[in-house]
């Protein structure tokens, strides 16, 4: 799937039904009550108050003073602005095999996710290599090897109420003797108020850097679009207990916005990866800070 | 988050004791940091709005009582409107005439539905009722091996089954798991309307992330508009959610929010209050609840003991040492302290979440190398004592500082508090229920 077809499908979707009372002809002035309705907008879509307040502040002073007069360019300066506030995700030097460790709090969409990377890499050429490394969540193993199977990739799984840390090691000695360039691990759902799970997530690292060194190239957090400010802690948290590389944005198929993410790749300067926007194992679009902030805002 | 709102209010509000009246600008100001902060505890857009219309229309020309601050009278205000929003008492599941007694839980993705409904007959078969698990999840991958699981864990029994035939045998109560599904997907909406139709429900539960954001009340409505939706459960209430869109939904939709979800374990569930939510949202302290929990691992006449020594100031590091013990078994310590009144500043103060585990057993590690005199006198630890404690605890002298002073800096608090309490403004016997 292309950029455009997945933030379009993204687009109509989920950004339409919401932005759609700020669409306006071209030529149409802005007035004090269209600037309180794109207000409303940028904070029903989870934008921060901390970021839609000054962003605000400056639109305001924008049209005061004359600089953008009509609907269309106000939009324009909000969507620079937004997209300004996202880094730009720079691509690392990784080992081999390549590992990506994936993690996140409980229901957020992680494993999901692994599988839906692991197919794009595979689609992309490379060869991933699964690690169902969730030992606490009750078939959480089984539903990785599910996908799996489905998408016919290979698994390494650990027991239920195993180390997942020695998941993680074993899958990429596994990976390294059979060849496989890239290992995901999916890892427990595990709330960032919990000390010992982040201790667990610690280890795990720790464990994954004994297996090949260097490793985890990449820990993506996953972040659930239908939640709200709550997710700048748990970022917050998660990259205190693993050096987080890049955010993950699930659930974008629905009507939320997973506008918090802004305000965390402002304070924690992380880049957006990838972006979920269905059920399907294709539905996974890298992140286009431009076509995203676009569909937020559309002109209509 | 909301912490803030009660010391945004007091910094607001600090210029104005004395004074006769509110004025209305001060009020406005006052006003923006209430709005700033439920949109920061993800209340929804549309709540916020007529929740600051209300508290406006009330708060202003009001006088400031004496005895009151004009802070804690707009905290009142705000308090009194989040309780309406809330509702105000607790609604119990109900129970059907004749058995079985159906709940159908629904939910978007990864609310937490099959974890919930493990815990929903876990407490139903500790009272007495006979509770059948029904998957009928056909969509999710391995969700049907996850109720099973847990069924096992619980010796509960569970069954699969088709979504078009749902067995309602077996117990006196079927708990029916249904996958999850997005409010805007026609197709799945009309499957979960038809199990519906089908079994006659009893309760259908809405199953909401305590950490969803503004979004929430739209799924919300739309799953109210499909389905006779009874209560909501609010999940993941050990994060360090402010839970806003529980309290968004309950306003926006009127449905009233029966239980919350309070950890990983099949026993982390409770019934819900509302009251008691909004005091622990404005930083007011639920007393009960934790007295409650406390009762759990300590019996009664002790915890009222503990109450009154730390109200009055007698309280120790010996028995601070005691109840970090016994905290230990009620959960993290800043949760436990935003229950009690006043303590949600204190509770920031402390490191928060995974470091205050850590801080907590450099504490314990630090109080066990003072000698009993030192324990009960903290003054006596002086330069060389203070060397020693770090080396036995394997702390530095600075941390030993810290600990000192912080105990001092909350006994002075709660040498306050007790004299509120004192003067009526506290409960003094704390309200014990059982």
């Amino acid at each position: 799937m292309s950029i455009e077809q997945g933030v379009g499908k993204t687009r109509s979707g989920l950004f339409s039904r919401l932005f759609g009372a700020l669409r306006k002809p071209e030529e149409e002035p802005v007035t004090d009550e269209w600037l309180d309705r794109l207000e409303e907008a940028l904070l029903r879509a989870d934008l921060s108050v901390s970021l839609v307040d000054p962003v605000m502040l400056q639109v305001r002073d924008v049209v005061r003073e004359g600089r953008a007069k009509t609907v269309p360019k106000v939009l324009d300066a909000v969507r620079d602005a937004l997209v300004a506030v996202i880094p730009p995700a720079a691509e690392a030097p990784a080992g081999t095999p390549r590992v990506i460790l994936v993690v996140g709090v409980n229901g957020s969409g992680k494993t999901t996710f692994a599988a839906k990377l692991a197919k794009r890499l595979r689609d992309g050429g490379e060869k991933p290599l699964l690690a169902a490394a969730d030992t606490f969540r009750a078939a959480a193993i089984e539903q990785l090897e599910s996908w799996a199977q489905r998408l016919q990739l290979p698994v390494v799984s650990g027991r239920p109420g195993g180390d997942p840390a020695a998941v993680v090691f074993d899958a990429i000695q596994a990976a390294r003797s059979r060849g496989n360039s890239v290992v995901i691990a999916d890892t427990a759902g595990r709330l960032h108020t919990k000390g010992y799970l982040m201790d667990e997530l610690e280890k795990i690292v720790r464990v994954a850097g004994r297996a090949r060194e260097g490793a985890p190239d990449e820990v993506l957090l996953v972040l659930d679009g239908t939640q709200g400010q709550n997710a700048i802690l748990q970022a917050r948290e998660f990259t205190k207990a693993a050096k987080v590389t890049g955010l993950v944005v699930t659930k974008l198929d629905g009507t939320a916005k997973g506008g918090a993410v802004f305000a965390i790749a402002n304070d924690l300067g992380l880049p957006v990866r990838w972006l979920g926007v269905g059920e399907k194992a294709e539905d996974l679009v890298p992140m286009d800070a431009r076509a995203y902030v676009t569909a937020m805002l559309p002109n209509g | 988050m909301f912490e803030q709102l009660q010391d945004r209010l007091a910094a607001t509000f600090a210029t104005l004791q004395g004074r006769p009246r509110v004025t209305e600008a001060d009020l406005e100001e006052a006003l923006r940091d209430v709005r700033v902060a439920l949109l920061e505890a993800d209340v929804s857009f549309k709540v916020v709005k007529q929740l600051v219309a209300t508290v406006r229309e009330r708060a202003i020309g009001q006088q400031v009582v004496q005895s009151v601050s004009g802070a804690q009278q707009v905290v009142k205000i705000v308090h009194d409107a989040l309780v309406e929003m809330l509702g105000s008492e607790a609604s119990p599941l109900e129970r059907a005439t004749t058995a079985p007694t159906v709940i159908v839980m629904v939910g978007l993705q990864g609310s937490g539905k099959t974890t919930t409904s493990a815990k929903i007959a876990n407490v139903l078969r500790k009272q007495g009722r006979k509770p059948v698990l029904v998957t009928v999840d056909v969509h999710r991958p391995a969700a049907m091996d996850q109720l099973e699981a847990l069924g096992k864990q619980l010796g509960l029994p569970v069954r699969r089954a088709d979504p078009k035939s749902v067995p309602l045998d077996g117990g006196d109560t079927v708990i029916v798991d249904t996958a999850g599904r997005l409010h805007i997907d026609e197709a799945m909406m009309a499957e979960v309307e038809s199990i519906v139709a089908a079994t006659h429900p009893t309760e259908v539960l809405l199953v909401v992330d305590a950490m969803a954001g503004q979004d929430a009340v739209d799924a919300a409505s739309a799953f109210k508009a499909r389905l006779p939706i009874t209560g909501l459960v609010l999940a993941k209430v050990d994060s360090d959610a402010r839970g806003g869109a529980s309290l968004s939904i309950r306003a926006a939709t009127g449905i009233p929010v029966k239980l919350m979800g309070t950890g990983e374990k099949l026993d982390a569930i409770e019934v819900f209050h509302p009251d008691r939510l909004a005091q622990r949202i404005l930083g007011m302290g639920d007393v009960v609840t934790l007295v409650e929990k406390a009762q759990e691992v300590v019996d009664q006449k002790e915890a009222e003991e503990q109450a009154k020594k730390l109200l009055e100031a007698r309280f120790t590091l010996d028995d601070f040492y005691t109840q970090l013990q016994q905290l230990k078994k009620m959960g993290p310590l800043g949760d436990l302290l935003k229950m009690i009144p006043g303590m949600g500043q204190l509770a920031k103060q402390l490191p928060q979440g995974p470091e205050a585990e850590r801080e907590l057993r450099k504490v314990e590690a630090i109080i066990s190398s003072m000698t009993r005199g030192e324990r009960a006198d903290p003054s006596i630890v002086n330069g060389s004592r203070r060397k020693r404690i770090a080396r036995g605890s394997g702390t530095t002298v600075s941390d030993v500082n810290q600990l000192l002073k912080q105990f001092e800096e909350m006994r002075k608090l709660m040498k306050q508090l007790g004299g509120m309490a004192k003067g009526g403004r506290l409960p003094y016997h704390l309200p014990l229920r059982r």
